[in-house]
């Protein structure tokens, strides 16, 4: 893989220095992880991590509680830096593709009494788009307005952020993440805590977004992911990716242990009852 | 109160203390806000505190050192702004030290200002009125300085809403849109920094606290945005400061501790008022 890398990046300064037509050249991955090791106060939470997510891939992060999903998403912003190995984003360090990363957190620390409404929170993924000062822009309204149509909290924009439940906020800060207008998204469990009628039509918008752009969710959610996602990656210390049609019963016993009977009411069609299958 | 509104239009030194209320209440809307949502009272309490250092610094070297352009409002905003920054720093670099930098400055802050004052000549009625404020003794200068800071203040509140509002309603996310969020931070605390200096002119440094709090936590509870939380606090500053004015114009009682006594009454009433109509809700 470096070695390739290598030769790759060679032939570019080659092709540049001879002012010649740029070859085609193969699609570069969006996502790239190469031997990445991840630990918190020493104790090792991913080891030797590889994997790539190539452009409009639709992709599903599965894993146990603790396995290490958010942290990967995580390492995938930059928001955290593993202590050894290197993620590429868009071939570029995560922190200087960030803007280009639309981000649904699990846990979103916000203050519950914050005085803010429905709009503003979705406008806020807007900026670093719009103007550096002053209001928003006709156009950000408009995107913004999008967002909650399709997340179906139109009639909610002038609530107060903290008069909605729950399930209302997830979809708020969904809202959010698709505001920003991103090449890449990243959504932290987005189905949990939905009801039955929003996680439908949240899957069908992101099949539909998958078209265009490149999707990471992470989910415990088994009919959501073998419905609609090309590939699996099972974490659990390390990442073992999967396409979908691979993904049956019996490692998710290997995966998740005995908690798969909770989660085993799914509803798919191509044989697989669930995600990840070593074999 | 017949007596304040007669001599208000006779005596340009009451005129001016209304319009330095007003001047205070602009910048107390604007910021105050932020202050709250962001929860750095206690930031803003360290900051004001440490303001008298400058002040007994500039005075002393005013009166003693000869410095005749350097005046305390001057050692207030470099005071302010340097106790805004360390602060600032600290919290962003060790949060665990945040509350003992702010004890220190607020304390050392103040035992520099008073040691200074006490070389100056005029040593009480000068300590006095800044630790309880002057609002009837503004000069034209000091006027023209507070509208000066009030434009700045007001000025950066304003043009950088969208990212204060980001930056303190969830910073992850804005440091993720490729906001500076720590630069907007001390941004923040320097803007703070010279609210303070502005209010401190109308109640003392001592009650700034009150004066900042009080106004915007009455119209959090009627605003659903910030902007809205703002317009209300600024209209309901002006509201006590003036109240404080006219109430303590005619027996003659210091003006400073009057508006904040008219500032907290209001807040209970508030309290009292909603915990009665709405018995479900809980808490401030
Ligand atoms: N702030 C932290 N400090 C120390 N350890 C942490 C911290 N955050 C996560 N960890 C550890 O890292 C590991 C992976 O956490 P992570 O949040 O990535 O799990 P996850 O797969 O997202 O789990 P879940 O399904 O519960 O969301 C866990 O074992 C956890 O103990
Ligand atoms: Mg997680």
């Amino acid at each position: 893989m470096v070695s390739h890398q290598l030769s790759f990046s060679m032939n570019l300064s080659a092709a540049r220095s001879r002012r010649i037509r740029k070859p085609t050249l193969p699609e570069r991955p969006v996502i790239e992880f190469e031997d990445v090791s991840f630990t918190f106060n020493r104790h090792p939470v991913l080891e030797a991590v590889n994997f790539s997510v190539k452009e409009r891939e639709f992709v599903s992060i599965v894993g146990p509680n603790g396995s290490g999903k958010t942290t990967l998403l995580k390492l995938m912003l930059g928001l955290i830096h593993p202590q050894a190995g290197s993620v590429r984003v868009f071939g570029d360090r995560p922190e200087h593709a960030r803007r280009r990363i639309g981000y649904m957190p699990q846990h979103a620390h916000l203050d519950p009494q914050f005085p803010v409404d429905v709009m503003s929170v979705v406008l806020m993924g807007r900026l670093g788009h719009s103007r550096s000062f002053g209001p928003y822009t006709r156009v950000d309204k408009e995107i913004a307005r999008n967002a909650l149509r399709q997340m179906d909290m139109w009639e909610r924009r002038k609530s107060h952020f903290s008069a909605l439940s729950g399930g209302q906020r997830q979809r708020v800060l969904i809202a959010r993440a698709l505001a920003t207008r991103p090449e890449l998204l990243l959504l932290d469990e987005p189905t949990a805590g939905l009801d039955l009628a929003v996680e439908t039509e949240l899957s069908e918008l992101l099949h539909s977004l998958a078209e265009h752009l490149t999707i990471i969710l992470v989910s415990h959610d088994f009919a959501f992911v073998s419905r609609y996602v090309n590939r699996v990656l099972c974490v659990k210390r390390t990442v073992v990716a999967h396409p979908t049609s691979e993904v049956v019963g019996e490692t998710i016993t290997r995966l998740y242990g005995s908690s798969l009977k909770m989660v085993r009411h799914d509803k798919t069609n191509s044989g697989a009852s669930g995600p990840c299958a070593h074999s | 109160m017949c007596a304040f509104l007669i001599d208000l239009q006779q005596h340009l030194f009451l005129q001016y203390a209304l319009l330095t209320g007003a001047l205070a209440s602009v910048a107390c809307g604007v910021i105050g806000a932020f202050v709250l949502v962001k929860r750095i009272t206690y930031i803003a309490g360290g900051i004001a505190h440490s303001v008298l250092g400058g002040m007994g610094l500039a005075l002393f070297l005013q009166k003693n050192g000869h410095w005749e352009a350097v005046t305390p409002l001057h050692g207030a905003v470099a005071a302010a702004i340097l106790s805004a920054l360390i602060i600032g720093v600290v919290s962003l670099r060790a949060k665990q030290r945040e509350d003992t930098v702010i004890g220190a400055l607020w304390a050392v802050g103040m035992a520099v200002g008073v040691l200074f004052i006490s070389r100056t000549p005029g040593y009480n009625t000068d300590l006095m009125s800044y630790l309880f404020g002057n609002i009837l003794m503004v000069s034209t200068r000091e006027l023209w300085f507070l509208v000066g800071l009030d434009v700045v203040v007001v000025a950066a509140g304003l043009a950088f809403y969208n990212q204060f509002v980001a930056v303190c309603f969830d910073g992850e996310f804005a440091a993720l849109r490729g906001l500076k969020v720590d630069f907007f931070y001390l941004l923040l605390l320097c803007l703070t920094a010279l609210t303070t200096v502005v209010l401190a002119m109308v109640v003392g440094l001592v009650m700034v606290i009150a004066l900042l709090t009080l106004p915007t936590a009455i119209a959090e509870f009627f605003s659903k945005t910030l902007a809205r939380m703002m317009v209300l606090s600024c209209v309901l500053c002006f509201g006590f400061t003036s109240a404080g004015l006219a109430v303590s114009y005619g027996p003659d009682l210091p003006v400073g501790a009057t508006t904040i006594l008219i500032a907290g009454a209001a807040y209970l009433t508030m309290i009292v008022v909603k915990r009665l109509a709405l018995p479900g809700s809980i808490g401030p």
